[in-house]
């Protein structure tokens, strides 16, 4: 039991290290303002999936390891996704039970929360952007949910996570 | 979750407020190194392949090529010399400093920022390479930007464009100073504050003035692309395109200047 408790984290810990490096993956210019929030997309999918071992704290330590990875302001992505986290904990036996569709709906919304939140302090900073592109991510990361949403949980499966 | 918000509001606060983040940042910014190695995997892999995939003819024909340009700029660089001596016999008599050679460090770019309207680049140069905060970035066409974190093994740089970062400038052809800032658009560099009639003109390349301490003088910086003059108003909008290749250069240097010692 222990064993596989131990091999369950492993296999979380993997995922959010994925979703580092496809956060800081080079794009081309034009690809830039629509970057999925990987980090994001696998937090609400943790947190509904186990939502006892995921979490708001989860959230922080992640968001301050982007905010390095950016150079963000240290909080910035802290707070969005302590928010996601939190708002995740709150909805996970709704979406459970959701079709796949309505979740992609919820994921844009969550998603869209936490670049309101990003816009929020980089506006603090004077990095205000000037366009509603800001919110593009919310669009490609409810895409990628079903994508993000099979892979993850084939792996849960896979691996006995719980 | 009370907690959670409270270290967050703190988090925000002592970085953005008081500065109090450096020492922990370019600690984690050292932990994060990896994480930047593995997403510049797929391009390192790349230019690997391209290098060690090429073919003989193509080599052959590169090899050619690059003596030849070798051959040209080293005889722009004989007359160079006479005219760097002339150069230091004219500041000699004018009483003013000599100009001195800057020192470069070749510095390879492991990172952009995934933000957009963050224009920073991660170097692969730290603390240990002597490189500091405030240091100048060139490529081989211009100025790209200043170093603004440093950690053990690698950099953070600020580029030109970034909306919060503004240089000094002055245009080549008649010494007229200005301040140039960065639009947040990658092509693009505003000039502020030129009354409107000021002899600036499309064309005319800016280079570096030296003012303020912090960039040396005389690195090109960019072309005056578009001026618009309004009578209405007292300043002309004048923009203009960076001549360093920003988005494109994967080799960038680090220039010590003369006296970025003591700075360091």
């Amino acid at each position: 039991m222990v064993g596989e408790e131990s091999h369950g984290y492993w296999v979380i810990l993997l995922t959010f290290v994925a979703a580092y490096v496809l956060a800081v993956l080079p794009l081309p210019q034009w690809l830039l303002w629509g970057r999925p929030e990987w980090l994001a997309l696998m937090l609400i999918y943790w947190t509904i999936a186990l939502p006892h071992k995921v979490g708001i704290v989860t959230g922080l330590v992640l968001g301050v390891g982007l905010d390095v990875l950016e150079g963000a302001v240290l909080g910035q992505n802290a707070f969005a996704l302590v928010v996601v986290a939190l708002l995740s904990l709150i909805l996970y036996q709704r979406l459970r039970v959701y079709g796949l569709w309505q979740q992609t709906g919820v994921v844009f919304v969550l998603i869209g929360i936490n670049q309101l939140i990003c816009q929020w302090v980089q506006n603090l900073e004077g990095l205000g952007a000037r366009s509603l592109f800001f919110l593009l991510p919310a669009v490609s990361s409810a895409l990628l949910w079903p994508v993000v949403l099979h892979t993850l949980r084939g792996l849960r499966r896979y691996y006995r996570v719980s | 979750m009370l907690l959670a918000a409270l270290a967050v509001v703190i988090l925000i606060m002592a970085d953005l407020r008081f500065n109090r983040m450096e020492t922990i940042r370019s600690l984690l910014d050292t932990i994060a190194t990896p994480v930047y190695w593995l997403a510049d995997l797929p391009t390192r892999l790349g230019d690997w392949s391209e290098v060690h995939l090429q073919s003989r003819s193509q080599l052959l024909e590169d090899n050619e090529r690059l003596l030849q340009e070798n051959l040209v700029l080293q005889g722009r660089s004989l007359q160079m010399s006479s005219l760097q001596a002339e150069n230091v016999r004219l500041r000699a008599l004018l009483n003013s400093a000599a100009l001195l050679r800057d020192d470069v460090l070749v510095a390879e770019l492991i990172g952009i920022s995934p933000d957009p309207v963050r224009h920073q680049l991660v170097l692969n140069k730290g603390r240990s390479d002597g490189v500091f905060v405030g240091q100048p970035l060139i490529d081989a066409a211009g100025l790209m930007g200043q170093v603004v974190e440093v950690s053990a093994e690698n950099s953070r740089a600020l580029l030109i464009t970034d909306v919060t970062h503004s240089i000094p400038v002055q245009v080549n052809r008649n010494g007229v100073r200005a301040i140039a800032e960065g639009t947040g658009a990658l092509g693009t560099l505003e000039i502020h504050h030129v009354s409107a009639t000021t002899d600036i003109q499309r064309g005319d390349l800016l280079v570096s003035s030296g003012l303020g301490g912090r960039f040396p003088v005389g690195y090109p910086v960019a072309v005056v692309s578009d001026i618009e003059r309004d009578p209405g108003q007292a300043f002309a909008r004048i923009l203009a395109i960076p001549s360093a290749a920003l988005d494109r250069s994967r080799h960038v240097l680090l220039v010590f200047t003369a006296d970025s010692g003591e700075e360091g």
